[in-house]
């Protein structure tokens, strides 16, 4: 059954959009957008590592994403700076670093188009089986990390003062956002994926009134994306990143369309008439 | 006979170059509430932080009795408009409580009605109580509370203190406040510390108020007996501000 490559690519893009659908939404509640491009610029000098040593793309990615993490967190306690200084810095200077390095080793062949937006009809079965597999070890951390994380969102000295470990559940965090972004990176690519972190979370947020309704509706919202996504490229010939996230983004304009006042009013004109 | 919940030893925190605060020594027991008074800037804060462990002291030491449960009331605290919470899970933010827990928190500090709303929703006073309600509804040990009443109206800032009082009587837990509203205050307080970037003076109420260093602090004119402002209702409110026409007298 997985010898078919659109098999493959369905089960890897739904897989992806279940992890990316609530860790999307503590990205945005605490407002680190910028943090999740970061990771994916510095991605570039990983891929460049896996062809150089001949070693897992995505392993290599992870181990790269997690170094600039650390260097952040470092770099906080380091310099007064503000975090999107920082931040900028360290993007911009390891993607530099990763094209010094493929122009030096000139007998690495990168497909940048590929790398930059994905190409998810070429994920083989170990892709889908990363993207399952490290989704779920992803999915389980995060459910046993919520309660101090969640705390450690909404205030950390809070948290910090009535026995949380925030501290950890942050740094665990990091290291999440690190996984799913290699583990992404055929899928959707290093410009694409901070947008299918962040355009179901935006779009569940117009629709939930509780954090975890918020966190189920923006995979459901995802995963949406991602099948309708894959059949309109199919359908259109259009390259099926981009097409997932403007199919995401075409939800998001729906949800700001205010339903309920809508229903109300019209209640309201049967009513009246 | 070692009672103490929390106990500062001459600490000090030491920030870019200058001393936050230094040579702090206070000791919170259970079922007894210590009030820390001071200027803006004076440490208050930082010395309720070192009480908690956020701030670890770069002189003296900070010691909490091990395995109680701690609540605590920021001084400030903003929820971002992504999220979207409700008071019953602000509640729940720490500690998983059962929904009658949670009402009888939110019934103490008077905003049960409120169960449901969104917190961005709720007014500055009406805030305050909810971090006051999720506080208590841990039933803890040692409570801080950090300017616990600030935006919240005249008549219900007597009415929170008076809750606070109840509290340490009900779960005899030990209460370390910090506050401006002296007059409030005062006669509800066993310990007062009085601070300006050290212990200005400290003791029991009556005699902090009488220290020339107190008086050089807040002026002589603040006599906290006189200054209660009596308020005499005839009438009592509904949580939602409406009349209650039962007249409870009758």
């Amino acid at each position: 059954m997985f010898d078919d490559f659109i098999i493959r690519a369905f089960a890897a893009g739904i897989g992806l959009a279940l992890i990316t659908g609530p860790l999307g939404c503590f990205i945005i509640w605490r407002r680190l957008s910028y943090f999740g491009d970061t990771i994916a610029h510095s991605a570039l000098l990983g891929v460049v590592i896996a062809y150089a040593m001949n070693f897992n793309l995505i392993i290599a990615v992870f181990a790269v994403s997690c170094f600039v993490a650390l260097s952040l967190l470092f770099l906080q306690k380091r310099t007064n700076l503000p975090d999107d200084a920082l931040l900028g810095l360290l993007a911009h200077s390891v993607l530099a670093i990763g094209l010094v390095l493929l122009g030096i080793l000139s007998f690495i062949r990168v497909d940048l188009m590929g790398l930059l937006f994905g190409d998810i009809l070429s994920v083989n079965i170990t892709d889908v089986l990363f993207v399952w597999v490290g989704g779920s070890i992803v999915l389980i951390v995060l459910i046993l990390i919520w309660r101090p994380l969640f705390a450690a969102t909404v205030n950390l000295e809070l948290a910090k003062a009535e026995g949380l470990n925030a501290d950890l559940a942050n740094a665990i965090f990091t290291i999440l956002i690190a996984s799913v972004i290699a583990i992404s990176i055929k899928i959707v690519g290093i410009l694409l994926i901070t947008g299918l972190l962040i355009i179901p979370a935006a779009a569940s947020r117009n629709l939930s009134s509780t954090p975890i309704q918020m966190a189920i509706i923006s995979s459901v919202i995802g995963l949406v994306s991602v099948v309708l996504g894959l059949q309109t490229s199919m359908i259109w010939n259009s390259p099926t990143g981009p097409t997932i996230l403007a199919i995401a983004l075409g939800v998001f304009i729906l949800t700001l369309i205010p339903l309920k006042k809508l229903l109300i009013s019209k209640k309201k004109i049967e009513l009246l008439n | 006979m070692n009672k103490s919940l929390v106990e500062l030893n001459n600490c000090g925190v030491f920030r870019n170059q200058k001393w936050l605060v230094r040579g702090v020594s206070l000791k919170v027991s259970q079922g007894e509430i210590v009030t820390l008074i001071g200027p803006n800037g004076s440490g208050k804060s930082t010395t309720a932080k070192m009480s908690l462990d956020i701030l670890k002291p770069d002189e003296g030491t900070n010691t909490i009795k091990k395995d109680i449960r701690i609540s605590y009331v920021p001084q400030k605290i903003s929820i971002d408009w992504s999220l979207p919470l409700r008071s019953i899970d602000f509640v729940n933010l720490v500690t998983k409580h059962k929904t009658s827990e949670i009402n009888d928190a939110l019934g103490i500090t008077g905003i049960q009605h409120l169960i449901n709303e969104d917190v961005r929703n709720l007014s500055g006073g009406e805030f305050q109580r909810l971090l006051m309600a999720r506080a208590i509804a841990k039933e803890p040990h040692f409570l801080v509370l950090d300017e616990p009443v600030q935006g919240v109206d005249y008549s219900g800032e007597i009415a929170l203190y008076k809750t606070i009082q109840e509290i340490v009587k009900k779960i005899n837990c030990g209460i370390l406040l910090i506050s401006h509203n002296l007059h409030v205050v005062m006669s509800q307080t066993d310990y007062v510390i009085c601070l300006n970037g050290h212990v200005c003076c400290s003791g029991i109420p009556s005699s902090v108020i009488k220290d020339q260093e107190y008086i050089k602090l807040f002026g002589s004119n603040i006599d906290p007996t006189l200054s209660l402002y009596k308020h005499n209702h005839d009438h009592h409110h509904l949580p939602d501000g409406s009349i209650d026409k039962v007249d409870k007298n009758k």
